[in-house]
């Protein structure tokens, strides 16, 4: 599985080294290698539906327990199936769809990271490992969103989905992070056995809210729903794959994965649930009044991400199967429906719900398509999405707690996504083709064939759908269910409640899908009603917050980043002051007297030198003058240096006090000329100031001589200097051996300093 | 600057401190010296033709750029890191070996030798672009 993780990472970076005639083939090459890696998945389902998961583990850093953990279980599997089988269609459609943009290497790059990133997400037992792979899909979809980059919406929309999916991220961190110090693991495996603990636990609620709030956010449940139909400003196959199929599942696969570890408490199958339902409605409500193909579509995404949470939050048997089997439908029809959404709006130039119509003409096949992925869609047989809405009724009707109005909620949304599905098929390809817009008529195969795949997959598991529930669907609910399952799956479920249902369902939904399409107005008071009643508009609220946030952080920044170097460097100086003063003060325990001792009157002639030259070099009028007083006080400290045999450290303030002089005449070039422009009270502050550095200084060189050390570390270093090292000079083996990463983080740091003052001092000054 | 013993000076002295700044480099394994002192000095005699003639014809003369000696000290430092990884227990550990040499005991060579190398070239960029960046360009002119 490594491998595999390793292959797709290596072959993503591989596509820049391309020679340019392959290069032309990148979509349909990436495609094969998807549908390699799902045939080597699908080589797996035997055994792994007779409950053998494939286990990897690796050690990484053991000492955080952090290990390299990989697992493909049923759940897993049923996951890397839909990746990499959807992956190898979108391939082929982004083949087709991508051909007229600049960039691709980018584009295919990126998309190819991603579901490399993906595959490693689904198959991930270790929390942290997961996490990992989870912050990696985001930063991705980050850079698909904003594709189109000259766009001031397509940066805007994926900044925003960034920002929220980034703070649910950090929540879903300080979760795993919490839970995992419950039972001291982040392997899935712990967490599952000691999920009485967990649950028992006081971390247990916070932990849970906030591995929720990087589910909610990343599978947008409200109230953070609102990204997703804002990041419709990726290219198709990017819509198709990441935010329907593929990513924003990633939040219910966590749901999924955590809950046998999590579930089945009472905050679980009362949070989830409701959040789900609430999602749910939104996503179907909102979907009736848009008329952009792709935010339509978005929106029942939310929908369906809704009915997903809600029917893993359920936790009941039936619940869970439909919740899996519904994960195989959504993919299947709303991947091909964002493929044909985006075939439309390249062959018309237009996503407008009012400026289609009569396609059907245009593009027999594609309708064809749309057809089977829409009835899909509205739940009609024989497709697989008929059986989905079944199950999805009975489990509804079947749920403890309040399960009555999570039943109710459900039919409400089935007939809102019932008119959203007619709606378009008669807005779209039927009625009277509109002459606003040019089609073209270039065909293309590989637009038709990857959606056309999918459609016709969903088709046939419809009609028999025991394959897929035998092999797929059976080994997944296992894992979610932590006991063996069978789920028996039929079209024809006979004459029951849920039956008369789904013909209610189908009814009302007609009815309203014939209104909003005969009476145009309707739809139109329809839209101004939600205005008023929902004025909250919260990609709107989102942007203010972070306005106003990003005004409160500049304005409080500015206090402190005032742009005046001389403050900057009091501050520094009074802070460091501060801090030694105030250590200096706790811990006392000098002693003046053992300090002060008599030195030869050659050592102390030089220290009055050093103090006059000091003294010199403040009071002087001539820059020149206080230049050489330095360097005075330079050398005068290296021969103390020298009197008491730190030679290394002589030579070195030798040499230093030479560049500084020569720096600081070279900057004397620049300066203008000398005058006093310091007020009286400026000198005495800085007065101040200097004498509270200096004396701190002064105190602790004193304090050091106290401190008692009960094993000087220098003695190690003079015994074992040149037997274990083969060096006589210590100071420079500790510089080059004992102490080489210190050096090391030293000699970057000059480095980079170095650097930093070449490009400061060539840049041209700014115009101001 | 217009010194003509300065500049006939720098002609010679210059290559006479980088050889000394090299002494300086390899005896401070076991006496007085090293890469960081050996840098320094190599780094101001390097520019001191800087000094005797214009910064701009150094400029124009010196082979290796400033931030080619840096990089080449951290390649340096950071090939030294890794034999202690394979050959003995941490990173950047010290591994050492004697070099044959025929009338002598051998020369001892090792990483943290190496590693010194580095410093001392990274430090001769360092110095050299601090005086190059100060004296470019007159941008109050």
């Amino acid at each position: 599985m490594l491998n595999l993780l390793i292959i797709y990472f290596l072959l993503a970076v591989g596509i820049f080294l391309l020679p340019k005639s392959i290069k032309l083939q990148k979509g349909v090459l990436i495609a094969v290698v998807h549908l390699a890696a799902f045939i080597w998945f699908a080589s797996k389902i035997q055994f792994i539906s007779a409950e053998k998961p494939i286990i990897l583990f690796a050690h990484w850093i053991p000492e955080l327990g952090l290990n390299i953990e990989f697992l493909l279980d049923g759940l897993s599997l049923a996951f890397a199936l839909l990746v990499s089988g959807i992956g190898a269609s979108v391939f082929l459609y982004a083949h087709s769809y991508m051909k007229s943009y600049d960039y691709t290497d980018k584009f295919f790059f990126f998309l190819f990271l991603f579901s490399g990133a993906m595959l490693g997400l689904v198959m991930s037992s270790n929390l942290i490992q997961l996490f990992i792979f989870w912050e990696f899909t985001t930063v991705l979809s980050f850079f698909l969103i904003s594709f189109f980059h000259e766009k001031e919406v397509a940066r805007k929309a994926a900044f925003q989905s960034l920002v929220i999916t980034f703070f649910g991220g950090l929540g879903l961190l300080a979760g795993i992070l919490l839970i995992g110090s419950v039972v001291d693991s982040y392997s899935l495996n712990d967490w599952i056995a000691g999920s009485e603990k967990i649950k028992e636990s006081s971390l247990y609620l916070p932990g849970l809210l906030l591995i929720l709030l990087g589910v909610f956010t990343k599978s947008a449940q409200f109230p953070f729903h609102f990204w997703l139909p804002e990041a419709m400003q990726a290219p198709a196959p990017v819509s198709a794959y990441l935010h329907s199929a593929t990513m924003v599942k990633a939040g219910v696969f966590l749901l999924a994965r955590l809950s046998p570890a999590l579930g089945g408490t009472a905050e679980w199958t009362f949070i989830v649930p409701l959040f789900g339902v609430i999602t749910m409605l939104i996503g179907s409500y909102f979907a009736i009044t848009q008329t952009d193909l792709k935010i339509i579509l978005a929106y029942t995404t939310i929908n369906a991400l809704g009915i997903l949470v809600l029917l893993i939050g359920i936790d009941t048997r039936l619940s869970i199967k439909a919740a899996v089997l519904f994960l195989f439908i959504h993919a299947f029809y709303k991947a091909s429906l964002f493929m044909v959404a985006g075939f439309i709006e390249k062959k018309t130039g237009t996503r407008d719900l009012n400026e289609l119509g009569g396609l059907k003409k245009s593009f027999p096949i594609t309708f064809g398509i749309a057809l089977l992925a829409l009835l899909s869609m509205a739940g009609l047989p024989p497709m697989l999405g008929f059986l989905g809405k079944e199950l999805i009724y009975e489990a509804k009707v079947q749920s403890p707690g309040f399960g009555s109005l999570i039943f109710i909620f459900g039919v409400i949304s089935n007939i809102f996504m019932f008119a959203v599905s007619m709606r378009l098929i008669f807005k779209v390809f039927l009625g009277k083709p509109k002459n606003s817009y040019n089609v073209s008529k270039i065909k293309n195969v590989m637009f038709v064939l990857g959606p056309g795949l999918l459609v016709l997959l969903s088709l046939i598991f419809g009609i028999s759908p025991n394959f897929l529930g035998k092999w797929i669907i059976d080994p997944a609910m296992s894992v979610i269910y932590a006991e063996p399952v069978k789920a028996e799956l039929k079209l024809w479920h006979g004459f029951n409640l849920v039956l008369f249902l789904s013909l209610a369902t189908v009814a009302a939904g007609a009815l309203l899908s014939y209104i909003l399409i005969k009476k145009d107005w309707i739809e139109e008071k329809w839209r101004k009603i939600n205005k008023i009643i929902f004025p909250v508009r919260f990609p709107e609220v989102f942007s203010y917050a972070l306005e106003k946030f990003v005004a409160i952080s500049v304005s409080k920044t500015k206090v402190m980043q005032h742009g005046y170097h001389r403050y900057y460097i009091l501050t520094i100086i009074l802070f460091t002051a501060a801090l030694l003063w105030l250590q200096l003060y706790f811990t006392r325990g000098w002693h003046l007297e053992t300090s002060i001792t008599f030195q030869p009157f050659y050592i102390s002639g030089l220290v009055l030198i050093i103090v006059l030259a000091t003294l010199f070099t403040v009071l002087t009028r001539s820059r020149i003058a206080a230049i050489i007083a330095m360097g005075v006080t330079g050398y005068g400290l290296s021969l103390i240096f020298l009197y008491y045999s730190a030679v290394d450290l002589a030579i070195t303030q030798i040499l230093a006090e030479t560049l500084m002089v020569v720096m600081f005449m070279l900057i004397l070039q620049r300066l203008p000329v000398f005058a006093r422009l310091s007020a009286k009270a400026t000198k005495i502050r800085d007065l101040i100031v200097a004498s509270i550095f200096g004396s701190a200084m002064t105190l602790v060189a004193i304090k050091a001589i106290n401190v008692d050390f009960n094993n000087p570390i220098s003695e190690y270093f003079m015994a074992n200097s040149y037997d274990k090292a083969f060096g006589k000079n210590v100071v420079n083996v500790i510089l080059v051996d004992f102490r080489a990463l210190d050096t090391l983080g030293e000699v970057t740091v000059l480095v980079v300093a170095a650097l930093g003052v070449s490009v400061l001092l060539n840049s041209k000054k700014p115009k101001t | 600057m217009n010194s003509v013993i300065l500049q006939i000076a720098s002609k010679y002295v210059r290559w006479l401190l980088v050889i000394f700044s090299v002494i300086i480099l390899i005896r401070g394994h076991n006496y007085p010296g090293g890469g960081f002192i050996g840098g320094l000095l190599a780094g101001l005699s390097l520019a001191y033709k800087g000094f005797a003639f214009t910064p701009e014809l150094l400029k124009k003369e010196i082979k290796i750029k400033p931030e080619g000696y840096m990089g080449i000290g951290l390649i340096l430092i950071f090939i030294s890191i890794w034999p202690g990884v394979f050959l003995k227990t941490a990173i950047m550990q010290g591994v050492w070996f004697t070099i044959p040499f025929p009338f002598t005991e051998g020369f001892k060579f090792g990483t943290p030798f190496l590693f010194d190398i580095g410093v001392f070239f990274t430090v001769i960029g360092v110095t050299l672009l601090f005086l190059f960046s100060l004296s470019y360009e007159k941008i109050w002119k």
